[in-house]
């Protein structure tokens, strides 16, 4: 196909002309746009958020308590809730999502790829508060009855950390981490499984018929062959996941159980950097110690996506261009 | 083929700007503006919408909850500014402000207590704050069982849920708990959010309500007109007196009747913790802040007017709403107040 | 497979049978994904399908027991959304014609590429609070303009992605052509280019569409959300996203009710604006190779 290396000179030794050079000037400046805008963006969040952390130094880091009352706030429960729900939306969605790939790469009746392709992609077009209401009125009572009781009863013989953690052991409340992970997983899902199966689509074909020649089967050809053959764009299609998980605000919103603490188990209600800033917003008065702690969550949010969506397109890149 | 393109696009550009026109040509001027507190949004809005329809002025209110509505009343953008929280002498001072109360709300708990009949649990107000600061954590705790001799309480733990969005119905509930639970005082406070130490946060009534009938031994708090437009049940709780109530609109008139309005400071009377054979603990009054020193003294007294006619003839949508109309005779504490707002010497209200 | 020794013949057993199971889970797998989207389309329709009336759409929100409807919402959906696109298009097509044709392997494109990927995925509640800190705060109030630029924000990146993918695709004679016959640079984008790739530059913008039509959290800082009938960009806008969020937590039940039916109404509409892009998409691609 067109390769990026196809694209020729369009105008060889011919001399720029006045249309051609506000062109290239208006496009560049375009261009630099998308750099401006994220530049203010890291600016905005951490001037804003500057009061917060002149206040709490790098305890607004560390530290676990978060009190409005008191106006002492600690980010650390929330960092932890947003770490944690998206590392285990990403360990559900993966398998799922790359099954899914590879299905519709190589199982699949032809016939069906395209239209099956199109439902999974659907899943990433339903808007995020639709997830949060199906979340919170369907599958939060559904965990509550039945999931959670069965994971509790299954997962008795993790030792607990005593005081600290107790895996997944705790009241079936229905909402939590694991509720708010499974919502996750359901969003990123389509987007693992449609990065994943256009990375399994670039495998040249050549290297599949090798290993199929040699009498691999499907499933040899795929461990054996392409996955070594396009290992970094795997993995950056699971930090691409993992950003889009970070920031999700209105569907953990409904599920996550919004409390602001370190959480003592994995069902536990815990909150996300996301959901704290979207609850708390309302009644944040501009120039106080408030709204700065939620622009520094925001800042620090940013930040932390920034270098997994860096990590992911660096990744993704490589392929690209190799 | 050419320009294709460029047509396109500028037919797409065409079309939005033509909404935008549109946009443009409806800005009509709003008569009345004013901004704050989410809890009593939906009953200011109703009355404005009645008002407008008896031939007064349109009501345009911004539920940006309760401080972005002082911001905006002190910087003046807004005809009135809405807080659940009376505002402090001092600050009213300072920033040239006249506070009164429009409308009494009230907040009651409701349970999922499976093979108990929640009505009929009772709880007092100091063991509410221990259950909501994670000391008190199952339903048959020797405490509530010695409340509640008459009913089989189940050895199940306790899910307390609150409002998971910063709130007016969480301010109100947490200084009534502050007040009555040293416990709870010390170790949470009050305020629109707070730092709460067990249970799970849910947005708006309807989360809070759907969590407590999800979870079994769940408990939460939510806007009296929520339990009773979806006919929940509700706990009992012990008031000022020492009395059992159940939650009713006559309870909550009788703790306003038992308010020291006379007394109150820019008529912040605390309704919380009334004594009474029938007044509900937990009761507020919402409040509205007009300039004292207006710009334009006509459009306070069309924030005036749109108040006047809603104490007048707004008693059906309040009881339709749930909330509960301000007594006669603080209605009147209220209009002597408006007589002290003036212009060049003239006042903008007759006294009476 | 007679030559076969008993042992080599278990392997290949084996071997087979790991295939089809590990094929028989992936097809598992791509169940549970349809069976995910059916599973909240069906609560959408059980949910919201009664509230489903002509009042929705003709009357505004209104005070529980008048016939109240989502008329302000929708329209204030459709200007932010409507403004959102008509700044955020241009400008990531703008974005995406730099990259494929003048800044190409670059340096500074390469850079701009980066970001603008950051960007594409960058939380759709931080460019809220960003433009709450640029536009909303200086202004001293929520408006509906704010709404449309954080909507912007949000459609510039995803607009300009595909317009560089599409670019991409279009045969490199076309310009190699449009040069021979005399075309200055801007003459062979503006006029033999973008054409070529219109369908699929379209795709791009509808997906942004659908994108920023569905987002809830950024709008909450900027645009604020409205119960009035306002079209006045200056002011607090009503939108259908934000309804949904505030009707769904509210004590009364008609406008619970129409939360379910806003979300059903917009998620049909997110939906169809997907399946119809993909439509257009088929077309160019259907015709690049043809």
């Amino acid at each position: 196909m067109t390769t990026p290396a196809a694209h020729r000179p369009l105008i060889g030794a011919r001399r720029m002309h006045l249309g051609d050079t506000t062109f290239r000037i208006s496009l560049f400046a375009a261009g630099a746009l998308v750099i401006i805008v994220l530049f203010s963006i890291l600016a905005i969040m951490f001037a804003g958020g500057k009061l917060a952390f002149d206040t709490f130094g790098l305890g607004f880091i560390t530290g676990t308590e978060w009190n409005p009352v008191t106006q002492i706030y600690g980010a650390l429960p929330a960092i932890t809730g947003t770490l944690m729900t998206a590392i285990l939306a990403l360990l559900i969605a993966w398998p799922i999502g790359f099954g899914i790939a590879f299905f519709l790469t190589e199982t699949c009746p032809v016939k069906l790829r395209g239209p099956l392709g199109v439902a999974v992609e659907l899943l990433a077009a339903i808007p995020s508060i639709v997830y949060g209401m199906w979340g919170f009125f369907v599958l939060a009572p559904f965990m509550a009855e039945y999931v959670q009781p069965w994971l509790t009863s299954t997962f008795i013989w993790i030792p607990p950390i005593p005081d600290t953690f107790y895996w997944f052991t705790a009241p079936p409340i229905g909402v939590g981490l694991i509720t708010a992970s499974l919502i996750l997983a359901i969003m990123i899902l389509p987007f693992i499984a449609a990065t994943t199966r256009d990375v399994l689509l670039s495998t040249p074909q050549l290297l599949k018929d090798g290993a199929y020649a040699m009498g691999a089967t499907r499933w040899e050809a795929l461990t054996g062959v392409v996955i070594p053959a396009v290992r970094g764009s795997l993995f950056g299609a699971v930090f691409l996941g993992l950003g889009r998980a970070l920031g999700e605000t209105m569907a953990v919103v409904f599920v996550i159980g919004n409390a602001i603490r370190m959480p003592d188990s994995l069902m536990a209600p815990s909150a996300t950097i996301a959901s704290v800033v979207a609850n708390s917003f309302p009644e944040a008065e501009p120039g106080t110690l408030d709204l700065a702690v939620l622009l520094a969550l925001g800042f620090i949010l940013f930040v932390v996506s920034f270098g997994v969506l860096a990590i992911a397109r660096l990744l993704l890149r490589q392929e690209r261009m190799s | 083929m050419l320009n294709l393109f460029a047509r396109r696009i500028s037919g797409a550009i065409g079309l939005v700007a033509a909404l935008l026109a549109l946009a443009a040509g409806q800005a009509a001027a709003q008569d009345i503006t004013g901004a704050g507190a989410t809890f009593p949004a939906p009953i200011y809005s109703s009355w404005g919408e009645d008002y407008a329809k008896a031939g007064g002025a349109r009501l345009n209110y911004q539920a940006l909850g309760s401080g972005a509505g002082v911001t905006q009343i002190i910087n003046r953008t807004v005809d009135f500014g809405a807080s659940d929280s009376p505002v402090a002498t001092e600050r009213l001072q300072k920033e040239q402000l006249l506070q009164f109360p429009a409308v009494i709300g009230a907040v009651v708990v409701v349970v999922n207590v499976p093979g108990v009949d929640g009505t009929k649990i009772r709880l007092t107000g100091d063991l509410l704050g221990e259950i909501y600061v994670g000391r008190v954590r199952l339903w048959n705790d020797a405490k509530i069982v010695a409340l509640n001799p008459h009913l089989k309480m189940p050895g199940i733990p306790i899910s307390p849920a609150y409002r998971a969005d910063s709130s007016g119905t969480t301010s109100i509930f947490t200084k009534y708990l502050a007040s009555v639970s040293p416990i709870f005082k010390e170790r949470t406070g009050a305020g629109n959010s707070v730092a709460w130490r067990t249970g799970l946060g849910a947005p708006g009534n309807a989360g809070v309500a759907a969590a407590v009938k999800n979870i079994k031994g769940g408990i939460g708090y939510v806007e009296f007109a929520y339990a009773a437009e979806n006919g929940m049940q509700a706990l009992q709780l012990s008031n000022g007196s020492g009395k059992f109530v159940s939650p009713s609109v006559s309870g909550f008139m009788d703790a306003a009747a038992h308010a020291d309005w006379a007394n109150a400071k820019d008529m912040a009377a605390s309704m919380l913790n009334m004594p009474g054979d029938t007044s509900w603990p937990i009761v507020s009054a919402t409040y509205i802040l007009v300039p004292r020193n207006p710009k334009d003294p006509a459009r306070t007294v069309r924030v005036l007017k749109y108040i006047d006619w809603s104490f007048r003839n707004g008693a059906a949508t309040a009881d339709r709403l749930h909330y509960i109309m301000l007594p006669p005779e603080v209605q009147d504490v209220v209009r002597q107040q408006w007589a002290t707002l003036t212009d060049r010497g003239t006042p903008l209200w007759p006294a009476k | 497979m007679k030559q076969l020794s008993p042992a080599s013949r278990a392997r290949y057993f084996r071997r087979q049978l790991v295939d089809r199971v590990m094929s028989g889970l992936c097809m598992v797998a791509a169940g549970v994904g349809l069976v995910l989207l059916g599973l909240i389309l069906w609560m959408l329709f059980s949910n919201g399908i009664g509230g489903l009336k002509l009042s929705v759409f003709t009357n505004s929100m209104a005070q529980p027991g008048a016939e109240g409807g989502l008329a302000n919402a929708i329209v204030g959906s459709l200007i932010q959304v409507g403004l959102g696109a008509t700044i955020g298009a241009p400008l990531g097509m703008m974005v995406g014609v730099y990259l494929s044709e003048v800044g190409k392997e670059s340096k500074f494109a390469s850079v701009v590429r980066f970001v603008n990927d950051i960007l594409l995925s960058a939380p759709s509640v931080l460019i809220g609070l960003f433009v709450y800190q640029i536009a909303v705060a200086p202004m001293g109030g929520f408006s509906g303009f704010a709404g449309a630029l954080s909507l912007a924000l949000i459609a510039m990146p995803i607009v300009a992605r595909t317009t560089e993918d599409i670019l991409r695709l279009v045969p490199q004679a076309y310009r190699d052509g449009a040069v021979a016959l005399g075309s200055r640079e801007n003459e062979v984008v503006r006029k033999v280019v973008l054409p070529a790739a219109f369908s699929g530059i379209l795709t791009g913008v509808l997906l942004a569409v659908a994108r920023i039509a569905g987002e809830t959290a950024p709008l909450l800082f900027t645009s604020l959300g409205n119960t009035n009938w306002s079209t006045d960009l200056t002011q607090p806008m009503a939108s259908l996203p934000i309804a949904i969020y505030r009707y769904a937590g509210s004590p009364y039940p008609e406008w619970v009710s129409l939360a379910w039916t806003g979300a059903m109404l917009i998620t049909v509409g997110v939906l169809v604006l997907n399946i119809l892009s993909r439509f257009s998409h088929a077309a160019v691609a259907g015709k690049s190779q043809g």
